[in-house]
């Protein structure tokens, strides 16, 4: 009962955090509440029981992400532009999509759901076994770090990836322009 | 450049220290409690994030220099990778963390989970400073009223 209504509290608060941003104009005032909305996902995530997940979310949406979207409206503009006047594609488009994805969720299994797909297959196993098999307090680490540390290796070389795409683009740009600036 | 502010000034100082031991705890004690390698990098790098961010770039690149950065990158997948090497030297499948103590395997997962993880964190810190320094430094110093 109190966690029901927890989660209504909290999902009226991330609506109205949604409405807000879709209606300021000022850029730095939209990137502070999108960092709002991430740390009420975050607590969403904690009443789910994914402390990990809420963890993440907490420290790159609400920590990392505000701090590279100021730098990036540091860089561009500091205001939204407006929008000259109704359009109704854009909308009808936005309808067609939002109906879908509802559609789409009815066929999802109920949230803890024992006959999931996602509880019926590894996940028993790792539950049962995890305790002897790795002797690791938290199972959500020793999935990640033991049974699935293949595919762990794969993300730290997506991370490491994406780390060295940045730099590319950024700074190569950067040094183009000093040599534009040198020719002239 | 930062004579205003002095309440964010001292909270930093403050802060900052802490925010680096919660990140120690997170990425050691992960195995105990909610996080693990990803999540202690991310904090490890917001301390200096914040740092910069209310300090200037200068002050924190003197703390955290680029080529830190740009090296950790690399080296937090080398140690992951290096922990698989290891073990296929010595004859167990890649990432078998039985290798690091063959007479009880839930040690050796301790310290095969321990090393990947913090291949895991030293990655991560690494890309996400060297991320924001790639940012920032592109970025014009922007007075108060401007925002």
């Amino acid at each position: 009962m109190i966690e029901t209504t927890i989660n209504i509290i909290l999902f009226v608060m991330l609506v109205v955090t949604a409405l807000a941003i879709i209606r300021m104009d000022k850029l730095f005032a939209v990137v502070m509440l999108s960092g709002v909305f991430s740390f009420l996902s975050a607590l969403l995530f904690i009443v789910m029981d994914a402390v990990d997940v809420a963890f993440t979310e907490a420290a790159v949406g609400a920590g990392i992400t505000t701090v590279l979207m100021l730098g990036t409206i540091a860089l561009t503009a500091r205001t939204q532009k407006k929008s000259p006047k109704f359009q109704l594609m854009p909308v009808l488009i936005i309808i067609i999509i939002g109906v879908a994805l509802i559609y789409g969720t009815m066929d999802m299994p109920n949230f803890g759901d024992l006959n999931s797909p996602a509880n019926t297959h590894v996940a028993a196993y790792y539950v049962s076994n995890s305790a002897t098999d790795i002797g690791v307090p938290n199972m959500v680490t020793g999935i990640l770090a033991s049974y699935r540390g293949f595919d762990t290796l794969g993300e730290v070389a997506v991370v490491f990836t994406a780390g060295v795409g940045v730099l590319v683009l950024l700074s190569g740009l950067a040094r183009r322009r000093r040599e534009d600036k040198e020719e002239l | 450049m930062h004579e205003h502010h002095l309440i964010l000034r001292v909270v930093t100082k403050i802060v900052v220290g802490t925010i680096i031991l919660f990140a120690f705890y997170v990425q050691f004690h992960g195995d105990f409690s909610p996080g693990g390698g990803f999540q202690a990098g991310v904090i490890m790098a917001v301390a200096f994030i914040l740092y910069g961010v209310v300090f200037g770039l200068s002050k924190v690149k003197q703390v955290f220099p680029v080529w830190l950065a740009h090296k950790l990158m690399a080296l937090g997948v080398l140690i992951y990778a290096g922990t698989g090497l290891v073990s296929l030297f010595y004859g167990y499948p890649f990432l078998d963390y039985t290798v690091f103590d063959p007479e009880h395997p839930t040690h050796g997962q301790h310290w095969g989970i321990w090393l990947v993880e913090l291949g895991v964190g030293v990655t991560v810190s690494g890309v996400i400073v060297s991320i924001y320094y790639a940012f920032a430094s592109r970025t014009p110093h922007i007075s108060d009223e401007d925002w």
